[in-house]
């Protein structure tokens, strides 16, 4: 039996900001979660699962989410389970979800991923003192920067890549109202400017710490043909995993990464996604990310993929949009990022992203990746339904 | 085979966490001597107060006094107290039904023994002398067979309400880096670096694993590495760490030492910072007492070609 196609009716943001401290977590994420429902003109009584995310435990201290989180999702009563991948989390918690739909185990399924950086410290939860080892760096950016030189030796990439994706996002996120940055006086020379932090990672090229949820409403094709609005369709979705650490791990474009695009492609009969693909909104946390990860993706060839940047292919009003909603790099409550770029995704396609829409969009690529380029988690959506 | 190494990690954060207005109520109202619930749907009281119906999933606001006297509805004897439970003394914990909720609230109850505790006790609360906005405002219960006290019909509106607290969280573990790892920090200890090679495919893991995860079978032939080895990447980093006493800027740097089948991560020092490249060659420099090397500086070698090092990034 063929599986049910999944359909995205509703999509729900909170206004992503430096801190929310009006609301408690179960707030925040009943704010997304209700405007999903409205976009979706549902009910609590209409959904049949619910399936979250969030951040490793140690960056919010809060275990069990799902326990604590029940009464505001309106979950009482209904299956609910937590998804955890590190930061592509919110990628693979829609994933779940998804496949309850098409393996029609449940008809309608809200998904839902969220942090509050503000009442976190991803900074302590990534830099524990283990007993017995030598601390020699604290966070993300000294992680991930030394793979960034790798690639910039790999590609000859100019220095100036980076500062150019930034600069990108940073001007698209004007475009979209629940982007957390909002640098309305943003330039080439700002970016260039800031200071080297982890170098070559400089501040503008870093993304911020934000408090945020994204929800959607996944269903059957019966429950899209009662949607008041066009859905989005998913044409193909997978999730891979490989170890942090091993002897051959390729950091600057991982094996994990590459299969999990070829099988996303495989299922939505892509075979030139740079041809076919109309945008993409892909998890760039460091903006040197965004060539390294349309190489890993199968849009450039190997060592090509900062001349899509250079050239304006990725701009708002380029061939390849990438990130048209300003990416990680202007809004990034970790555990909700991944499902905002798989929510962005739909969006397009369903033509209801506002001022940051791509033109006649038809099919975009949601990316989502986590730990130390350990978990990925994708999907691509369309227009249309699968079999059409 | 010495003895597996052993050592105390305690990971603890002082959380801080937005209460939202049913929560700050609640809060609020034990700081004032009042126990609020939230009526729900359906009628019914629930103390502690929810933001959400867990029937209807609707949006409750309606708060409602209750009495600060009330009846045990299920305990279990806590002998042995640990650290940050609400007494120091054995104590019961307790659900107790306040007088006007219909759900029960999760306290601590004061009492000499097990024998002195039975479910539909009465009890009533002990209020903290310095109370802040917390639930520890309230003391604890005790047993009590006065007058049932009357609530006194407040709202849920207070000056200066408490809209945060902060949650302090503290796990304490023993920490064991394993038989591998074990091996290697003690040979660390002799200036000397062994790796485990995988039986499969002959790679030297550094520092060893126990396991090669590309293959998953277990390793433990022993093999030494270095001293010398090449950067093959790194970044120089420019923020102090707040936990980390290292000046900057630094070299942060992967550094596959010679024979090892990945890099390792270590400092480098010995060379402005800014000439570091890939490709340097470098050595181990010791300081004494040190488990690991303090940095790695050049050798003076010419730098290694980098297809010798491409794979070992
Ligand atoms: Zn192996």
């Amino acid at each position: 039996m063929s599986k049910e196609p999944v359909a995205v009716v509703g999509i729900g943001q909170t206004r992503h900001v430096a801190a929310r401290r009006d609301v408690s977590l179960a707030g925040l994420v009943r704010e997304a979660a209700r405007r999903a429902l409205r976009d979706a003109e549902l009910t609590w009584a209409d959904i049949d699962a619910v399936v979250i995310g969030k951040a490793p435990d140690f960056f919010e201290g809060v275990m069990m989410p799902e326990l604590y989180l029940a009464d505001a999702l309106g979950a009482v009563g209904k299956p609910m389970l937590r998804v955890h991948t590190a930061g592509s989390v919110g990628g693979s918690t829609a994933l779940v979800a998804a496949n309850l739909v098409a393996a029609r185990v449940h008809t309608t399924v809200l998904t839902l991923a969220f942090e509050k950086q503000s009442e976190s410290n991803a900074m302590w939860g990534l830099s524990l003192p283990i007993p017995f080892q030598q601390p020699l760096l604290a966070g993300a950016g000294g992680f991930f920067a030394p793979h960034i030189r790798a690639y910039m030796r790999r590609s000859g990439a100019p220095e100036t890549v980076g500062a150019l994706v930034a600069y990108k996002d940073r001007r698209n996120a004007l475009k979209n109202p629940y982007a957390h940055l909002h640098e309305h006086d943003i330039t080439l020379d700002k970016v260039m400017a800031s200071p080297m932090l982890w170098d070559p990672i400089r501040y503008s090229e870093t993304c911020p710490s934000s408090d945020g949820a994204c929800a959607m409403i996944l269903t059957d094709r019966a429950g899209a043909a009662r949607a008041p609005r066009p859905p989005a369709w998913m044409l193909g979705g997978a999730m891979r995993s490989e170890p942090t650490l091993f002897a051959g791990k390729d950091f600057v474009s991982p094996q994990a990464g590459q299969d999990c695009a070829a099988d996303v492609y495989r299922q939505a009969g892509i075979t030139d996604p740079r041809r076919e693909i109309d945008g993409a909104e892909i998890y760039v946390p460091f903006s040197w990310y965004e060539p390294m990860w349309l190489e890993n993706l199968g849009f450039a060839g190997e060592g090509e993929g900062w001349k899509l940047t250079e050239a304006g292919v990725t701009e708002l009003d380029g061939d390849l949009p990438v990130n048209m909603s300003g990416g990680v790099l202007s809004t990034n409550p970790i555990g909700a990022s991944g499902m905002i770029r798989f929510a962005e995704a739909a969006l397009q396609v369903r033509g209801q992203a506002g001022e940051h829409q791509v033109d006649g969009a038809r099919r975009v690529l949601g990316h989502a990746y986590g730990g130390g380029s350990q978990f990925f988690s994708m999907w691509l959506v369309g227009d249309r339904p699968p079999d059409s | 085979m010495s003895a597996v190494l052993k050592a105390p990690l305690v990971v603890e954060f002082p959380f801080t966490r937005s209460l939202g207005p049913v929560q700050s109520a609640f809060l609020t109202g034990l700081r004032e001597r009042v126990v609020l619930g939230v009526r729900t749907g359906d009628g019914r009281t629930l103390v502690p107060p929810v933001e959400y119906d867990p029937v209807t999933a609707e949006e409750l606001h309606d708060l409602v006094e209750v009495a600060p006297t009330g009846t045990v509805t299920t305990w279990a004897w806590n002998p042995a107290p640990r650290r940050g439970q609400p007494l120091t003394t054995p104590f019961a914990w307790v659900l107790v039904r306040l007088d006007g909720a219909d759900t029960a609230l999760l306290h601590a109850l004061d009492a000499p023994g097990p024998a002195a505790v039975h479910t539909g006790m009465p009890v009533r609360i002990r209020w903290a002398g310095e109370r802040t906005g917390a639930i520890t405002d309230i003391a604890c219960f005790e047993p009590y067979d006065g007058r049932r006290a009357e609530p006194a019909g407040h709202t849920g509106e207070f000056e200066a309400p408490v809209t945060g607290i902060v949650a302090a969280a503290r796990l304490d573990y023993t920490y064991s880096p394993g038989r591998a790892q074990t091996a290697y920090i003690n040979a660390l200890s002799g200036r000397r670096t062994m790796g485990e090679r995988c039986p499969s495919c002959r790679k030297v893991y550094v520092p060893p694993r126990g396991a090669c995860p590309t293959c998953g079978v277990a390793t433990s032939e022993q093999v030494e590495v270095g001293p010398r080895g090449t950067v093959t990447t790194f970044c120089i980093v420019n923020i102090k760490a707040k936990n980390l006493d290292i000046e900057v800027p630094y070299v942060y740097a992967h550094i596959a030492l010679d024979g090892a089948g990945l890099a390792l991560h270590g400092r480098i020092g010995g060379i402005p910072y800014d000439e570091v490249r890939m490709g340097l060659r470098v050595e181990p420099v010791w300081t004494d007492g040190a488990r690991y090397p303090d940095h790695y500086r050049p050798t003076g070698e010419p730098d290694a070609d980098y297809d010798t090092y491409k794979e070992l990034l």
